[in-house]
């Protein structure tokens, strides 16, 4: 399948996890609205099992895990999390199988539709391989517990130059590291020492760090102050996280996972709504707008721009909004407009 | 009117640390606004008292007699202290940290509430957040297992958790709020959160009338930006409550506004609720003495003077809600200084 690759105008085998909840029904969108603005993609759709796999000590497969490694591309919807038992949570398995260790979720306010905050446009790069998801925990005595965070120069680096990186790719000034070193001395100490080294490769890029508790406070205050962020694995979810609640809600955000030699697996941020899910009530969003960063990804830069302008288009114009941003549309017809309005 | 029992006038001692970056300077509008209400205080005062030394070294210990004061008084305002982040300093807690731990003050509570007059980008924010204090991440044990890779131990206990828990159900029972949000994220720290939930899940069985909610800490803040009205207390482990008590800042009047205090058995400390040094605005005269001035108040209500409370409450908002931008701080678009605030504060006692 590797061989395609090489051809531009050949078609590309990406894994597609459909995933629970909400999952397949902005999956459908995506497919549909794929084919009609004639993406070369070819859908190789996988199911996460039913049973813990014992290879992977948990719901993600091995076959599952395979085909992403094969394919070197994938789309993930968003996948319920059994909470308790000693299994590993599917999204902790997918990134450390896959050594997905960056995570990129650019936030900015969507034309047309408003929010509390106007002119957001911030980009979270989240390391995302350890940190407080070392999955590291035992109960010393009882009634007390330990957490290990894990810390280590060499993803702390990897992640601080995929972040410059993506800056100077995507014409990007500032990159602000956030930590809690004032705390966490070692460990977001060795983080930010890794991010301050790999600043001085990039003399055109401005550097700067901000403790988390303040970041968060500033980014509800004045969003509008920061460009790329990068930071380690907790932050960066809670902090993308309220970036997405700054420019409306879940249902917009794109995600993408970057793992080594250019593999990615990208993905809808939002969880798997079960409230609303089987009700058509879906906003598939994020979920196209991370097909958008795979095409881009990919090179397929024609599609890509056809897609995005045709969902932010339809969004802006106001007449088929689904009911988180305020609208009466159902996926479908939402889909169907985005699809009227494809190039 | 307020009718004082017996002993309640009689002058109490308060222990008093200014502490780094803005610190002084509210600590001083405190005091002045304090002495005219002709509230029964006597302030024990330590100036010296700073995280770093004139080097900029880290300062390891907080001094005896500080903490001997501290406890001898059982109250204390404080401004933040600093924390150099320099290669001597790795094997330290801050001092705050070290305060909060000796002193085991349990939990930390910071009131975020829209203001009158105050325009922010959210309306009806009125929350409380009740925060672990002393444990989880802030344990301070790290170290470097082998040559760059380094671990740090985040410790949650059934114990503290419990204490956490209860302070937050006993909070919400005894000011008529509704509602208590466990933030967490067990779903990845399964033990460690896990055990905060579950200790929470068994005290709020003791609180039926109170209504007990659990979410997931990164979607709280998201909720925080969207939809703040629907939360009422929350009660969170000590990481998660610094973040979820500046969103909650942030989204409301910001830290120059918003009050707290730490409080253990027998001892409480009040300072800002976003605890924030401010070095890039201090000594410039702009602070904003709002947050230390309604920390003052609670001190009062803590310590049984409710009238004085309420006098310096009500003159704080009403200055917040009255006065033009040309009196108020910076950081609420004005252009006042902390001068013209404390005085237009006095003026309204
Ligand atoms: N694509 C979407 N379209 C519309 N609403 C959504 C979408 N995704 C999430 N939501 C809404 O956002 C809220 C939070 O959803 P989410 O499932 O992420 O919660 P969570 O507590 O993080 O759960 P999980 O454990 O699955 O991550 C829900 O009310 C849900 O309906
Ligand atoms: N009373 C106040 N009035 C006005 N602004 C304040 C007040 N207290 C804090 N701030 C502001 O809050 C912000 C965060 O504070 P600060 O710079 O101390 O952050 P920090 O995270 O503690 O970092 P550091 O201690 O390393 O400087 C600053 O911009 C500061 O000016
Ligand atoms: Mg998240
Ligand atoms: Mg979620």
């Amino acid at each position: 399948a590797c061989l395609h690759r090489g051809y531009a105008s050949d078609t590309i085998t990406a894994t597609l996890f459909p995933g629970d909840g909400i999952g397949p029904e902005i999956a459908e969108a995506a497919k549909k609205i794929f084919e009609a603005a004639e993406a070369p993609i070819a859908w190789e759709e996988q199911y996460v099992g039913e049973a813990v796999d014992p290879r992977t000590n948990s719901f993600v497969s091995r076959e599952n895990l395979d085909s992403v490694l094969t394919h070197r591309i994938g789309l993930k919807g968003p996948m319920a999390t059994p909470i308790g038992k000693g299994h590993r949570s599917l999204n902790l398995t997918l990134r450390k199988e896959l050594q997905l260790f960056a995570n990129v979720r650019p936030c900015f306010s969507i034309p047309g539709y408003k929010t509390r905050y106007d002119n957001v446009n911030i980009v979270t790069i989240r390391e995302n391989t350890e940190g407080e998801y070392s999955g590291l925990e035992h109960e010393v005595v009882k009634g007390v517990v330990e957490s290990l965070k894990v810390i280590t120069r060499a993803a702390s680096t990897r992640v601080a130059e995929y972040a410059f990186k993506y800056a100077q790719d995507n014409h990007r000034s500032t990159v602000t590291a956030i930590h809690k070193a004032n705390i966490m001395k070692m460990a977001d100490g060795l983080f930010i020492k890794c991010c301050r080294e790999v600043s001085e490769k990039y003399p055109d890029i401005k550097y700067s760090e901000m403790i988390v508790d303040n970041a968060c406070m500033q980014l509800v205050k004045e969003p509008t102050q920061f460009d790329v962020l990068v930071m380690p694995n907790l932050y960066g979810d809670i902090i993308s996280d309220l970036c997405a609640g700054l420019i409306g809600g879940l249902g917009l955000t794109p995600s993408g996972n970057i793992g080594l030699g250019g593999l990615a697996l990208m993905e809808a941020v939002h969880g798997t709504a079960p409230d609303i899910a089987g009700k058509d009530l879906a906003n598939p969003t994020a979920l196209l707008l991370s097909g958008v960063m795979m095409l881009r990804h990919l090179g397929i830069a024609g599609p890509a721009e056809n897609i995005q302008n045709a969902v932010l288009g339809t969004i802006a114009e106001g007449k088929y909004r689904t009911g988180d941003l305020g609208g009466r549309s159902t996926c479908s017809d939402f889909t169907k407009a985005i699809i009227d309005k494809l190039d | 009117t307020y009718v004082p029992s017996p002993g309640d006038a009689r002058p109490q001692t308060i222990t008093l640390i200014p502490g780094d970056g803005i610190g002084p300077e509210v600590s001083n509008a405190v005091v002045e606004v304090i002495d005219a209400l002709k509230a029964p205080i006597v302030w024990e005062r330590f100036d010296d008292v700073s995280g770093s030394d004139p080097n900029g070294n880290p300062v390891m210990q907080v001094p005896l007699q500080v903490m001997e004061s501290i406890i001898r008084n059982g109250v204390c305002l404080k401004g933040t202290l600093f924390t150099p982040l320099s290669k001597k300093n790795t094997s330290t807690q801050s001092l705050n940290v070290q305060l909060r731990k000796q002193l085991d003050l349990h939990v930390n509570i910071v009131h975020g509430f829209s203001v009158p007059g105050l325009p922010t980008r959210h309306d009806d924010v009125n929350i409380v957040v009740i925060r672990e204090n002393t444990e989880g991440e802030y344990s301070g044990l790290e170290h470097e297992v082998v040559p760059d890779v380094v671990e740090s131990l985040k410790v949650i206990t059934a114990e503290k958790s419990r204490r956490t828990a209860e302070y937050a159900f006993g909070f919400a029972f005894l000011n008529h709020r509704e509602k208590v949000t466990a933030v967490h994220k067990a779903n990845i720290m399964k033990m460690s959160d896990g055990l905060f939930l579950k200790e929470f899940r068994d005290v709020a069985k003791r609180f039926p009338t109170i209504k007990a909610e659990e979410m997931i800490v990164d979607n709280t803040c998201m909720q925080l930006v969207g939809k703040p009205w629907q939360f009422d207390v929350m009660v969170t482990p000590n990481l998660y409550g610094n973040l979820v008590a500046n969103v909650v800042a942030g989204i409301t009047g910001g830290p120059g506004v918003i009050p707290g205090a730490n409080v253990g058995d027998g001892i409480a400390i009040f300072e800002q609720g976003a605890r924030h040094v401010g070095r890039d605005i201090a000594g410039k005269g702009i602070a904003n003495p709002c947050a230390a001035l309604l920390s003052a108040a609670m001190l009062l209500r803590h310590i049984n003077l409710p009238d004085f409370s309420d006098r310096l409450e009500k003159a704080v908002l009403a200055a917040l809600a009255e006065e033009p931008a040309e009196v108020k701080t910076p950081d609420l678009k004005g252009s006042g200084t902390t001068r013209s605030f404390t005085d237009a504060v006095k003026k309204r006692l």
